[in-house]
């Protein structure tokens, strides 16, 4: 697991976070994630505009086998949403690191602090 | 403490995912995923290991009759190397387990699944007389050979199987190692299942797995390409509460057969209809339906719910199966699956999905 990408941060729900500027957070699944959910089939999406809390439930991506939900990084307000997904789930299959799901602007990039950097999570999916 | 079949350095060798099943380490997928790996089966030839699978035999004189007695079918019919699907019922009507009966030269060789392995041999051994001999056979592994090009392959190593149609048995032998084949499966493909000696299973593997038209698939695959093939599964279509005419099995039975756990349900609804029956779903949307998602009515009345759910690689589409009202299930009629708080809409279909490519050979 040393490929990590150390730009991002890690959730214990295997979501990774990219801040960018403008308070901007853009998201996706971990490459472990897409490993172990195999073959995805659906994205469920958050509307554009809707308010999240940190943690708070806000997609689903589902694949041959199972359906798995998403969490927000940070409390925030959604404002870009990966429409080309909904055709081409596979997409998160092929590069799990380079395929966003959603953005946020975040109230507080402090949130992000509460994450884990690339180490940590490798320690975290080793065990 | 998990078990594991003979072939586990092999599906490890193979990049298998393995996951517990049933108390096995078992293979889900292997490195290209469920889709590749279902596609694949369809298009040329899948390898699944089914060692985690029961096999048992029962011999004596009164063995098939007394067999006949636990299940809905003929069993004393049996022609020497003729295989039968069929069920065990229990007292209520409902269903024990779903199993494959071979006769074979030496008794009744019975494949059951692996999680009702311990609870179907008490009950075989508590029922049949001590003029029958039962005998667990855990030193035998199973695997299937499922796809169109089975046939061709399966036929370069043993010449007997050409001459197999669907559910029939023979001994054979490959490259030197003796096993029983037979022609069935649970793909829908036309295919082959083969058992054979703990021993020689990783041997007999590898050849089979050496050939260019064959990858091996893992139970992620197994699960849809069982589904498309419209066939049920122990736990999702057919439970201890689901009788073999809810789930759609009559054509299982035996004409006259009355003397089998639970009869006298089974027999009422088989001429007056159950109330309940399983069925197709397509769904006309990306959403898959999954197992347990409620089934309601254009009036939000709940009509049943979803016994397995997931997506058809041949179909591109998500598809489902069903226990609904009988007056509900009707093909065509569309009716709702709850998902998520959201409504999806489905239409009833007919079982299978996918036409089953069953091999029979013409009666001259």
């Amino acid at each position: 697991m040393s490929d990590l990408p150390e730009n991002l941060k890690y959730t214990k729900t295997h979501e990774w976070a990219q801040l960018e500027d403008d308070n901007i957070v853009r998201v996706g699944i971990t490459d472990f994630a897409q490993e172990e959910l195999g073959d995805l089939v659906y994205i469920e999406l958050p509307e554009l505009g809707r308010k999240v809390q940190a943690g708070e439930q806000c997609a689903v991506v589902e694949s041959v086998k199972t359906a798995s939900d998403l969490f927000s990084p940070a409390a925030g307000e959604i404002v870009a949403v990966n429409v080309a997904l909904v055709d081409e789930p596979e997409q998160i299959n092929k590069d799990a690191y380079h395929t966003w799901l959603f953005c946020i602007r975040a109230d507080a990039v402090a949130d992000l602090d509460q994450l884990m950097d690339a180490p940590d999570y490798a320690q975290m999916i080793e065990h | 403490m998990l078990k594991q079949t003979p072939l586990f350095d092999l599906h490890l060798e193979s990049g298998a995912k393995m996951v517990p099943f049933a108390g096995y380490q078992m293979p889900v997928h292997y490195t290209q995923g469920i889709i590749h790996e279902h596609l694949h089966c369809r298009s040329h030839a899948g390898f699944f290991d089914i060692s985690h699978m029961g096999q048992c035999l029962i011999r004596g004189d009164s063995a098939a009759s007394e067999l006949e007695q636990l299940t809905p079918s003929d069993i004393t019919g049996l022609e020497p190397g003729q295989q039968k699907y069929t069920v065990l019922t229990n007292s209520n009507g409902g269903i024990i387990d779903d199993i494959i009966v071979t006769r074979n030269a030496s008794g009744l060789m019975i494949i059951v699944n692996a999680a009702c392995k311990d609870k179907d041999f008490a009950h075989l051994k508590s029922h049949l007389s001590d003029r029958c001999h039962f005998e667990d056979l855990p030193d035998h592994a199973l695997f299937a050979l499922q796809g169109p090009a089975a046939a061709m392959i399966m036929q370069k190593f043993s010449p007997e199987t050409a001459d197999l149609s669907f559910m029939q048995s023979c001994e054979a032998d490959i490259s030197g190692i003796k096993c029983n084949i037979s022609r069935s499966g649970y793909t829908g493909e036309d295919g082959f299942e083969i058992s054979v000696a703990n021993h020689y299973a990783d041997q007999l593997a590898r050849l089979l797995l050496a050939e260019d038209e064959v990858e091996p698939i893992g139970l992620g695959a197994r699960d849809t390409l069982r589904l498309e093939a419209g066939l049920c599964l122990y736990g999702h279509e057919l439970t201890e509460a689901i009788t073999p005419v809810e789930a759609g099995l009559q054509w299982v039975f035996k004409k006259g057969h009355s003397k089998f756990p639970g009869a006298h349900r089974i027999l009422d609804q088989l001429q007056h209809g159950a109330e309940r029956i399983r069925t197709g779903l397509v769904v006309d949307s990306k959403i898959p339906v999954r197992e347990g998602s409620v089934i309601i009515n254009n009036e939000a009345m709940p009509i049943g719910h979803v016994t397995s759910g997931s997506f058809s690689p041949s179909l591109g589409r998500p598809i489902a199966m069903a226990l609904l009202d009988r007056s509900s299930a009707s093909p065509g009629n569309i009716l709702y699956a709850k998902v998520r708080e959201r409504e999806i809409a489905v239409a009833v279909s007919k079982l299978p999905f996918i036409p089953h490519h069953h091999y029979r050979l013409k009666k001259s």
